[in-house]
């Protein structure tokens, strides 16, 4: 993938609105052929990110290149990038023949090109006999086969999917999902995909960028962005996570002792410095709990709630400073009864270290622990682990 | 199934729709009834004649007037049709400084009393040497029947979704190709509407074309005016017969064509 030519280069892009900043000195390369998939929550410039590819929308600083050329100031219609639309956007009074053979008629292919590739495409979304069709006649799926259908026959250097099956039933959505990841792969063609569903992201694509107040928080594999989160907000958005703070006490022999509230552990060395502050970001199914203690981890707990969540079994650990962690183990793992005192621990190679960083730290993930604790305010510290 | 809560009208209710129909259309009843009658006065039907067709025909000065208002309806409901449809894209299209204003000022001509119009016309046409004409008239005519255009136009706009519009240009299409291939085949049903207002309002007009109709270019309405002050004689019961026909058949044929639009 590494060695991938890059097709479109955004530098320093900023959009505002009314002087309200959406975007926000963004940078992103996209590489040839590959599947990138914008992440963020609803609002934080998704849309305005895709629609200044397209030509919808012109950034007020920074630079869009496509293939190498400069195309900011260039109209939609002279550029060789497709969109799927959401809402789907096929012309309503024409049919699906029509609607697909559009972008052909405009750049004035022979009729009977236009006919054979239409013909083709109409195959390969699999809406044969639909061709007379009007849009108002088709479902909701088969609508979006038409604008995905509609676009690719243009043959764009990159297509532009913004949330294109945010309207679909979840059992339609995950056969679109398959199928998308096919057309792609059988085309070759370089998708940026955006969604606000961690779970379709991580299924479908190469690589994910997340974004956060118009701004890139992390870019990288799935795999990366879920087992190697950089930033608190990314380890955050990304399925569960349990964060813990706490900083560097001890260094010696090729080890360092890292410090909580609530207790230490023993880590190998990664060459950080004396003192300095991090979170430790543990997903949820590599938390493990013990009734012994675990070499190198010193961090007690109580389980305070046990949720059996079909698949797996959730299970709640209150610590001493208050905070609760959460566990996830398979239905065959012994699981610890509310009540039982635990000591927790997991996989050092199954962690991630977040620099802690003012600007990094968001109310929200506060509030949340707020929250969780309230709910179970009737329980007093002292009744969670007795005092040594 | 539809059906299933909708009941009969009871008899008051069958009572009240007659009077309101009776209402609404004896006046034109008597005058088409009156239109075939042997009597010049319009108080007793004496006889069945089509003597005051014959009459209406043979009056060259009536033919005229109706030429005329053939011309000034058709050439009037064109333009304004065509500005109407554009102003409406183009205010839906496009941001600018003060469109709140430029809009507001569009629709003002619709309030505006027709006589005020009129008079702003004559003042108008006389501060810059303009003779009253056929020209004066349909511009004029234009003028109040453009905002009505607009209005119904832009009505329609606003509902459309504006992704149709980018995703035509997203297609490679420019400017006039996505006017041309998708833009006009949306809002059509909504421009003919407009159009047939502009059309209606240019036959029946009588206030301000008596301000800006040229000495030969009086149109039916006005002549009808000039008429029934001499008391109405049945050509002129003759005429509005065939208007109120020449009326319904466009009526008619625009909402068939409306239909077939809407359905497609
Ligand atoms: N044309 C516009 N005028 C003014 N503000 C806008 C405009 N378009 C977007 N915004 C604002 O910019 C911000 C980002 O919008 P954008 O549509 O890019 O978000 P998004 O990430 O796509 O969100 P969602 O997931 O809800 O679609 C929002 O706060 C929105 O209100
Ligand atoms: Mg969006």
């Amino acid at each position: 993938m590494e060695d991938k030519k890059i097709i479109v280069r955004l530098r320093g892009v900023v959009k505002r609105f009314d002087g309200d900043v959406v975007v926000n000195h963004l940078d992103l390369d996209i590489r040839e052929g590959e599947f990138l998939t914008v992440l963020g929550p609803s609002g934080c410039g998704k849309t305005t990110t895709l629609r200044m590819l397209a030509g919808f929308e012109t950034p007020d600083e920074g630079t869009v290149e496509l293939e190498g050329k400069d195309v900011v100031g260039i109209p939609p219609n002279e550029r060789d990038v497709n969109t799927v639309f959401q809402n789907y956007a096929l012309f309503p009074h024409m049919t699906i023949e029509d609607n697909i053979a559009f972008g052909l008629v405009e750049k004035k292919v022979p009729k009977k090109e236009i006919r054979e590739r239409v013909q083709e495409m109409v195959k390969l979304v699999r809406l044969e006999g639909m061709e007379k069709r009007k849009p108002s006649q088709l479902s909701g799926g088969q609508k979006q086969r038409v604008a995905i259908a509609r676009a690719l026959i243009n043959n764009p250097k990159i297509l532009l999917l913004d949330e294109p099956l945010g309207a679909l039933d979840l059992k339609l959505r995950k056969q679109m999902q398959q199928e998308l990841k096919y057309l792609q792969k059988k085309l070759g063609i370089t998708f940026l995909y955006v969604t606000h569903d961690q779970e379709e992201a991580l299924l479908m694509s190469d690589r994910i960028v997340v974004m956060h107040d118009g701004r890139v928080e992390q870019i990288g594999t799935p795999e990366e962005v879920y087992n190697h989160p950089k930033t608190k907000y990314v380890a955050e958005f990304i399925g569960a996570s349990n964060l813990l703070e706490g900083y560097v006490t001890e260094i010696e022999g090729g080890r360092m002792t890292f410090s909580f509230e609530f207790g230490k552990i023993n880590l190998k060395s990664r060459g950080f410095k004396m003192e300095e502050m991090f979170y430790l970001c543990v997903r949820p199914e590599n938390l493990r709990m013990s009734q012994c203690p675990v070499e190198h981890f010193h961090i007690r707990g109580r389980v305070t709630e046990v949720v059996f969540a079909g698949s797996v079994n959730r299970t709640f650990v209150r610590l001493v400073n208050g905070q609760v962690l959460r566990a996830e183990s398979q239905p065959d793992v012994e699981i610890y009864p509310v009540g039982t005192l635990v000591y927790v621990y997991w996989n050092p190679d199954k962690c991630s270290f977040l620099h802690t960083q003012e600007d990094q730290i968001y109310d929200v993930i506060e509030e949340e622990i707020d929250k969780t604790l309230e709910e179970e305010a009737n329980v007093s510290i002292d009744d969670v682990l007795p005092s040594e | 199934m539809k059906k299933r809560f909708r009941s009969q009208p009871g008899p008051l209710a069958v009572f009240y729709a007659i009077l309101v129909y009776i209402f609404l259309y004896l006046p034109v009843a008597v005058v088409i009834v009156f239109s075939f009658n042997t009597s010049e006065r319009n108080i007793v039907f004496q006889g069945f004649t089509l003597s005051w067709y014959k009459t209406m025909f043979s009056n060259s000065e009536l033919m005229w007037a109706f030429r005329n208002t053939l011309i000034v309806a058709a050439v009037s409901t064109a333009v304004s049709t065509v500005l109407g449809t554009l102003c409406a894209v183009g205010m839906q299209r496009f941001e600018f400084k003060l469109k709140k204003a430029f809009n507001s000022a569009l629709y003002i001509p619709i309030v505006i009393p027709e006589l005020v119009f009129g008079v702003a016309f004559l003042a108008f046409f006389s501060l810059v040497h303009v003779d009253m004409s056929m020209a004066t008239l349909i511009i004029s005519h234009v003028t109040f029947s453009m905002p009505f255009v607009e209005v119904t136009v832009r009505s329609r706009l606003s509902g459309m979704d504006p992704s149709i519009r980018e995703a035509a240009m997203d297609l490679g299409a420019g400017e006039v190709h996505t006017f041309f291939r998708v833009i006009l085949p949306t809002i059509s049903p909504a421009v003919i509407s407009g159009a047939m207002l502009a059309l209606t309002l240019s036959l029946d007009d009588v206030v301000v074309s008596y301000f800006t109709a040229g000495p030969n270019s009086e149109t039916l309405p006005l002549m009808i005016m000039g008429m029934v002050k001499k008391g109405i004689s049945p050509d002129v019961n003759a005429l509005s017969t065939l208007m109120i026909l020449g009326t319904f058949f466009i009526l008619f044929f625009s909402t068939r064509i409306q239909r077939k639009l809407e359905n497609s």
